[in-house]
């Protein structure tokens, strides 16, 4: 039920006390509204009991373990949360003076400095409100650089068939025409054809590492040599960064430009399509292509970098400072975990993931890749259960939900059929994981003994199996055709 | 699985069938929307369009995702089937029957280049994983 239909005409927030709004009626009737607006009229208690209802159906982190591979749906600690919800913080107008701004400046500049140092980048530009918008900024400064050298034949931007739809779809947002490359049997990036697709056409390439499959691309190095030596320049898509965060640095890798997704690896929410954030980093060549705003510092005193301050830059991409709400609470994040505490995020994102792979393997699930080790997230894939029973990966996926977990990712990457693509990330104890094993092994009973009841789930959510096709062939997307 | 023995077919899993005024219908594999699952969208070549052999010319969309069709030998696009945007499920019901685009080859003979079912069939078991 929508919140619209529970409004009645005339019902008020405010229960018995007498309405007395101001009747506005020293504002000039030109500026004065015609129509009153279309909101919903109910009392406060509805509107509480409305949105507590509804966050009681939600499945989320604080709920339930939700490995939803790609995603990274970590614990975000609470104080990241409230030292960000400080009045101070929260309080402060984005026009205010810089003077009167330093306590948040340098916060930001800290935290531009501490994703450097992390990412082994030579700066950070957090304009970027997204992955997506961070991936735009990228390739769009990759673009930037090779015009500035007069170097405008370079036409192509590589991917690998495993990479998200995001950067095919980047590629081609800014300008490109986009060369898919195929995965070996292994996982990794196939080198000859690599080879075969760069030349002097390559703007660059765009990399996952590690890749969505859930493995490190174990060629990285002679990837990097192909790529440069074609004069093309590299991407790295830090969707999965939480997987070598603290360990291994993409700058190091030799990838000239980042991005990363703050509300995935440093612990800001997200799941409910943001706000995210998606800064982005860059070797020193590219640095002059930076966007803004980032902030600048000049003898402990701390701005906004403008326009005059970096001629060359792609441009202002966001208002005011980016997402200063989701970058505050990661850089409270980055604070608390320090140096140290990074490095256990990926340790033990590793861990975990092996441990549970090992585990699935153990109870006999098939692994896509049983030979590699995990790098934060795997694969496991049902297609011998789908061929024997019927059941395929999404009939699964929705009984486990049954069991109070959170399905993981199905059908991506789509090279792997009927898969499964599981992460549990850092901050799952072990008992939620053999849990879940145990879930998954039920599941897998019933598929062979009860097999309708696994076609038929969920069962006990409020909301039962929906047709996903209709929902696709008829958007439906707005309350009332305005 | 279903591979007619009169067709041609890709390794992007299109299927082509020579017409007899000299066109060439082009759809997608019983595999191929085996795979892709319930579709829910299809996006055809605009008549005219000149199309160089794995041209990427159509868009499938299924619940599970979006795929590009190849165009699997040069030609001129002569026909799209309207039909499939209202019904884009006609794809899964019979993929055979329900063809997306017709070309005029460039080159009659680039259909001797394509893949007959046994090969195809052949191709279909070296991709499972």
């Amino acid at each position: 039920m929508l919140i619209f239909e529970h409004a009645h005409p005339g019902r008020r927030a405010h229960a018995q006390a007498p309405y007395d709004a101001p009747a506005a009626d020293d504002l000039p009737a030109e500026l004065l509204r015609q129509n009153p607006p279309l909101l919903p009229e109910t009392s406060e208690l509805d509107v509480v009991r409305h949105y507590t209802r509804l966050s009681q159906k939600n499945f989320s982190i604080d709920t339930q373990f939700y490995p939803l591979g790609s995603c990274t749906m970590k614990y975000n600690p609470r104080a990241c949360n409230s030292l960000a919800m400080l009045p101070q913080f929260l309080a402060r107008h984005p026009l205010a003076d810089v003077e009167t701004g330093q306590g948040f400046l340098v916060s930001m500049y800290e935290l531009q400095e501490m994703l450097k140092e992390v990412t082994g980048m030579a700066a950070v530009s957090m304009a970027p409100m997204a992955g997506a918008h961070g991936e735009f900024a990228g390739v769009a400064m990759i673009r930037a650089y090779h015009d500035a050298r007069g170097d405008t034949a370079r036409r192509e931007i590589i991917c690998p068939d495993a990479a998200h739809g995001t950067n095919p779809a980047t590629a081609s947002m800014c300008g490109y025409t986009v060369r898919e490359i195929p995965t070996d049997r292994q996982g990794n990036v196939d080198l000859e054809a690599l080879r075969a697709a760069v030349g002097p056409q390559t703007a660059g390439l765009m990399l996952t590492n590690p890749s969505t499959l859930g493995v490190f691309e174990q060629s990285i190095v002679e990837i990097q040599k192909i790529v440069h030596a074609a004069g093309g320049l590299s991407y790295y898509d830090g969707a999965n960064l939480n997987a070598i965060l603290g360990r291994v640095r993409p700058g190091d890798m030799g990838f000239d430009v980042i991005h990363m997704n703050l509300h995935k690896t440093f612990s800001t929410p997200h799941g409910g399509g943001g706000p995210g954030a998606g800064p982005v980093g860059v070797s020193e060549r590219l640095k002059p292509f930076l966007p803004i705003p980032y902030v600048l510092e000049d003898r402990g005193f701390h701005r906004w970098a403008e326009e005059g301050d970096c001629p060359q830059s792609i441009g202002r991409l966001s208002t005011f400072g980016g997402n200063m709400g989701v970058l505050l609470r990661a850089w409270v994040y980055a604070r608390m975990l320090g140096g140290q505490g990074m490095h256990r995020v990926a340790e033990f994102a590793a861990l975990n993931a092996n441990y549970l792979a090992a585990e699935l393997k153990k109870a006999g699930f098939d692994l896509a890749f049983p030979e590699r080790r995990a790098s934060h997230e795997f694969i496991v894939t049902l297609k011998k259960l789908k061929d024997a029973t019927g059941i395929s990966a999404m009939d699964f996926a929705k009984r486990l939900l049954d069991y109070g977990f959170h399905a993981p990712t199905t059908y991506f990457p789509m090279l792997v059929p009927e898969c499964l693509l599981i992460e549990p990330t850092e901050t799952e104890s072990r008992e939620t994981l053999d849990a879940f094993v145990t879930a998954m092994v039920k599941v897998r009973d019933e598929a062979q003994l009860e097999p309708e009841l696994v076609k038929g789930a969920p069962h006990t959510l409020p909301v039962r199996r929906l047709d996903d096709v209709k929902a696709a062939r008829e958007l439906d997307l707005t309350w009332k055709p305005v | 699985m279903s591979i007619p023995a009169d067709l041609k077919y890709t390794k992007s899993h299109e299927w082509v069938r020579l017409e007899a005024d000299g066109s060439v219908s082009v759809g997608i594999s019983h595999h191929a929307q085996e795979l892709l699952g319930d579709m829910v969208f299809v996006e055809n070549p605009t008549v005219g369009r000149k199309l160089v052999a794995g041209e990427e010319c159509a868009v499938v969309e299924s619940v599970k995702a979006a795929s590009d069709v190849y165009s699997p030998i040069a030609g001129e696009v002569v026909a799209a089937n309207g039909d499939l945007e209202g019904a884009p499920e006609t794809l899964n019901q019979d993929s055979y029957a329900a063809w997306m685009f017709k070309l005029k080859p460039a080159n009659a003979a680039d259909l001797d280049g394509l893949m007959d079912a046994t090969a195809y069939a052949a191709h279909v078991a070296s991709e499972a994983h």
